[in-house]
């Protein structure tokens, strides 16, 4: 109901007589709030929790092989302690030639990303090291090249 | 409080904040979620199955509830098949749920289980004998000879050898341990493998 002109002070009267029309209405409780009380007790249904039930399918000598592969793997779940006893699985390739790949393949991968300047610097450095080895020189050169820094032009 | 419903021994399991449950005797299976059963495929609706797992009301199974299935792939599911699979949703007030998937949508074992086998049925106590880590019973059968086994939580366990002898000689085997002691099972089974 838009009233034009209604006063402020009105409005915020009619608003307040609104509002305890409307609380009057509504219920509430005029009793104290219960403190809930936390039971330490937890119901469960099922006998899978309370004994150790092994899984249900099974299959000996052989008779279905993919079934006895989900026997070993779902009982160890239960003992995972046998696992770590058995040991890792057989791997194609061994530890030391993986990290030694990996090595490498870091290097090369981590090269294709490097800035020009960067990659200039890094072929530099590859020369310098092998004409160290080839002809021997004792000059010490730094180990890390320092930023090509701006050369004043001589006079 | 608490109050006891059933009758039977009480068992206490100390680790990992301590359990109590009853170890009763029944043979009628109470649907819980969680639980691996085996289920007979009663009917076809539509995009669901419904199975009879042996509980009060048939149980619901969606067709893409199986490993690898998509609207175009559907499963080779029939009338009558024997499905293992574990409970999604299981209470009293709805239908309950199955699926044969687990929560990482691998089937581990779960799915149609293959032809020929033979089901039966045995109380819940005797299963959970069963399926108790180390059980002597299933340790002494499976020296006899080869053969598969999937036990439901429901009370119904399939079992499938080479011959149908086989077949039949485990299976009276399983009923009969119920109320054989270790030593009549012990003697019967030494028979058996003497022949």
């Amino acid at each position: 109901f838009m009233q034009r002109g209604l006063d402020s002070q009105t409005k915020k009267q009619l608003e307040e007589e609104e509002k305890k029309i409307i609380n009057e209405e509504h219920w509430y409780l005029d009793v104290p709030d219960l403190k809930e009380k936390e039971s330490c007790i937890i119901e469960e249904r099922s006998f899978l929790r309370c004994e150790d039930l092994v899984y249900g399918r099974m299959s000996f000598k052989g008779f279905n092989p993919e079934v006895e592969k989900l026997m070993i793997q779902m009982n160890s779940k239960c003992k995972e302690e046998e696992i770590e006893e058995d040991g890792k699985m057989e791997a194609d390739v061994s530890d030391e030639e993986m990290a030694r790949r990996y090595e490498t393949l870091v290097g090369t991968i981590g090269k294709k990303f490097l800035r020009k300047r960067d990659q200039r610097v890094l072929k530099d450095d590859d020369e310098d090291e092998d004409d160290e080895v080839e002809e021997g020189n004792s000059n010490t050169r730094p180990s890390k090249r320092a930023k090509k820094m701006f050369l004043k032009p001589q006079d | 409080g608490l109050l006891v419903t059933t009758c039977g021994l009480l068992r206490h399991r100390p680790g990992g904040g301590g359990a109590y449950w009853v170890d009763s005797q029944q043979k009628r299976y109470v649907p819980v979620k969680g639980d691996h059963v085996i289920g007979i495929v009663t009917a076809k609706a539509g995009d669901v199955f419904r199975l009879d797992v042996g509980g009060s009301e048939p149980a619901s199974l969606s067709y893409l509830a199986f490993e690898g299935a998509t609207k175009r792939n559907r499963p080779n599911v029939q009338v009558g098949d024997l499905i293992y699979g574990q409970f999604v949703v299981a209470n009293k007030d709805m239908e309950p749920e199955m699926v044969c998937i687990d929560s990482s949508g691998k089937s581990s074992g779960m799915g149609i289980i293959g032809q020929d086998g033979f089901l039966f049925k045995v109380s819940l106590g005797l299963i959970r004998k069963l399926l108790a880590p180390k059980c002597e019973i299933i340790q002494e059968l499976s020296q006899l000879y080869p053969f598969e086994l999937v036990i439901g939580m429901n009370g119904r366990i399939w079992v499938k050898a080479k011959t149908v002898q086989q077949t039949l000689i485990i299976v009276n085997i399983l009923e009969a341990c119920e109320y054989m002691t270790a030593e009549q099972r012990k003697q019967a089974l030494a028979k058996l493998s003497g022949n």
